[in-house]
């Protein structure tokens, strides 16, 4: 079990899905299906949707939050965020979000170096940070 | 208080919570990048803040949108897109923006002052603003734009601060030829270098004529902004915040410094270009940012009343667009076979044919997002390879400056 510090509140649950390389979501990640389509990301053709999704490092594009608030509302989105730093762009779309009366992911900061001791599998993030 | 400034206000206070603000800074102008569709969402969202009474507190102009609002049919977008996309602007203008739509919003008559804080949104635009101009702004994402331009405010960190906007590294341009330092497609491919090495450090650089034009200017801050994060550099004896290198540095010791070669240059010039193969060309892009009028006079002058011989495409804003009218170079342009965009660009918006093509540019910000964009491969050249490539129909390049 390890306590992450949360950025935005939440819970979520789903199968833990870990990207080591920079991921930008804008010209990333496909808005209508949640798969990752950057042609030079080793995770290129899976999907983030429903995922506990760990990013240790991501490429700010200013128009990520418009990819993830769309990937919010088709329900899409991770079930739960962990940042290896914080990207204040790419939280905005859940602040967005959440502004709209949506159900949004909890967004969480975790060095890289933690959540590379995150076990494979199904894992659950609470409200207070603690991912399970 | 209306809603839509309750929820303008909240978003700031959680984005400057985020970015480890200590508070918030009044700003007097914003430039909003949300205007483009990426699906309904952002459609929603615009309209929750219209529904909310929702007005800018502040002169704000708007970027492109996903539409040519001046030429209808040219973004060929299915109904439901199109429509969408129009919700998208109608939206925005009802907050009161100005609907400028285009990404150059500084040659539309949207110039802040030295110093002033501003809330600017689109990657070019920031860099522009910030490096050009000496205002002030962080690269601010989608929707914190608007929120920001109702709210008044921004979170008062980063580059609105003194301490962050000193360069941290200086590159010296002094070695390159003087025939290369000179010419207009040397700069944003100093712009696509340094995007690629400085990332979002702030860069100064030294050894580039006093009187390079705001055009290059341009070009430079686009693609640095596309290949890195680069919000912010100086241009010693340029720039308004560079009159000198110690004032550009604060008087602290940069922690790097490096010498441009040749070779560098070449090798920044060749990633511009992802076409595998140049034996054919299909389309031919330029302005972005947009085209600015000094830019159409060039190609006037380059075309000289030739006719094109494939597909050649001129992105550029509205205002201009008018300009153009009054003097009768549209009619001539078209004549040559130039398509004039507004309003939106080939690269955001499909209007291109589609399918694996080539397509030919001059900006570094076509180049570097046009294959991911338009499923074409790129080929970079200058203007006056463009326009003799359009000319013969197939990719002409003056290698010389670069060898």
């Amino acid at each position: 079990m390890i306590r992450a510090r949360v950025l935005l509140p939440g819970a979520g649950a789903g199968p833990l899905l870990r990207l080591v390389e920079p991921l930008s979501f804008w010209g990333g990640v496909d808005p209508a299906s949640g798969i990752v389509t950057d042609a030079r990301h080793p995770a290129r053709g899976r999907s983030i949707a429903g995922t506990v999704l760990a990013l240790a490092a991501t490429r700010g594009s200013s128009s990520s939050s418009a990819v993830l608030l769309e990937l919010i509302r088709s329900g899409r989105a991770p079930a739960a965020i962990v940042l290896g730093e914080v990207d204040a762009i790419l939280s905005l779309g859940v602040v967005v979000a959440r502004e709209m009366g949506w159900q949004t992911p909890p967004v969480l900061e975790l060095a890289p170096e933690m959540q590379a001791t995150l076990p494979e599998g199904q894992r659950r993030v609470d409200p207070d940070g603690t991912i399970a | 208080m209306t809603p839509a400034t309750g929820m303008a206000r909240r978003i700031v206070a959680d984005a400057a919570r985020l970015m480890g603000a200590p508070g918030l800074v009044p700003v007097v102008s914003a430039h909003i990048d949300g205007c483009l569709y990426h699906g309904d969402s952002g459609v929603e969202f615009a309209e929750a803040l219209v529904a909310g009474g929702g007005q800018v507190a502040v002169p704000t102009t708007l970027n492109v949108g996903a539409l040519d609002l001046l030429h209808p049919g040219r973004v060929r977008f299915p109904d439901h897109q199109a429509a969408m996309a129009r919700r998208l602007m109608a939206a925005y203008e009802r907050l009161g923006c100005r609907p400028s739509w285009t990404c150059a919003p500084y040659q539309a008559g949207h110039r802040p002052q030295p110093g002033e804080h501003v809330a600017w949104g689109e990657s070019n635009a920031v860099a522009f603003v910030n490096s050009v101009l000496g205002a002030r702004t962080n690269r601010l994402g989608d929707f914190l734009d608007i929120a920001c331009a109702i709210a008044g405010v921004a979170p008062d960190c980063g580059l609105h601060r003194d301490e962050n906007r000193r360069a941290r590294i200086v590159v010296d341009a002094g070695g390159l030829s003087r025939r290369l330092r000179a010419s207009e497609s040397f700069y944003p491919v100093l712009g696509a270098w340094l995007g690629s090495h400085a990332g979002n450090a702030v860069a100064a650089i030294t050894g580039l004529p006093q009187d390079v034009p705001e055009d290059a200017l341009k070009a430079l801050g686009a693609a640095a902004a596309s290949t890195g994060a680069v919000a912010l550099f100086h241009i010693v004896g340029v720039t308004p915040e560079a009159p000198t290198l110690e004032a550009a540095t604060g008087g602290i010791a940069p922690e790097a410094r490096l010498d441009l070669t040749p070779d560098m240059l070449r090798s920044a010039r060749d990633r511009l270009s992802t076409a595998t193969g140049i034996d054919q060309l299909d389309a031919i892009a330029l302005g972005s940012p947009h085209f600015s009028l000094a830019e159409f006079a060039q190609l006037r002058a380059l075309l000289a009343g030739r006719r094109l011989a494939v597909p050649f495409y001129a992105c550029t804003g509205r205002g201009v667009i008018e300009i153009l009218d009054g003097r009768g170079w549209r009619r001539e342009l078209e004549g040559c076979g130039v398509t004039l965009v507004a309003d939106t660009c080939v690269v955001v918006a499909p209007i291109l044919d589609a399918g694996r093509g080539v397509l030919m540019t001059n900006s570094g910000k076509f180049a570097f997002y046009g294959e991911a964009n338009t499923g074409h491969g790129t080929v970079f050249g200058s203007l006056e390879d463009c326009v003799a490539s359009g000319l013969a129909g197939q990719v002409v390049r003056d290698e010389a400056l670069w060898q």
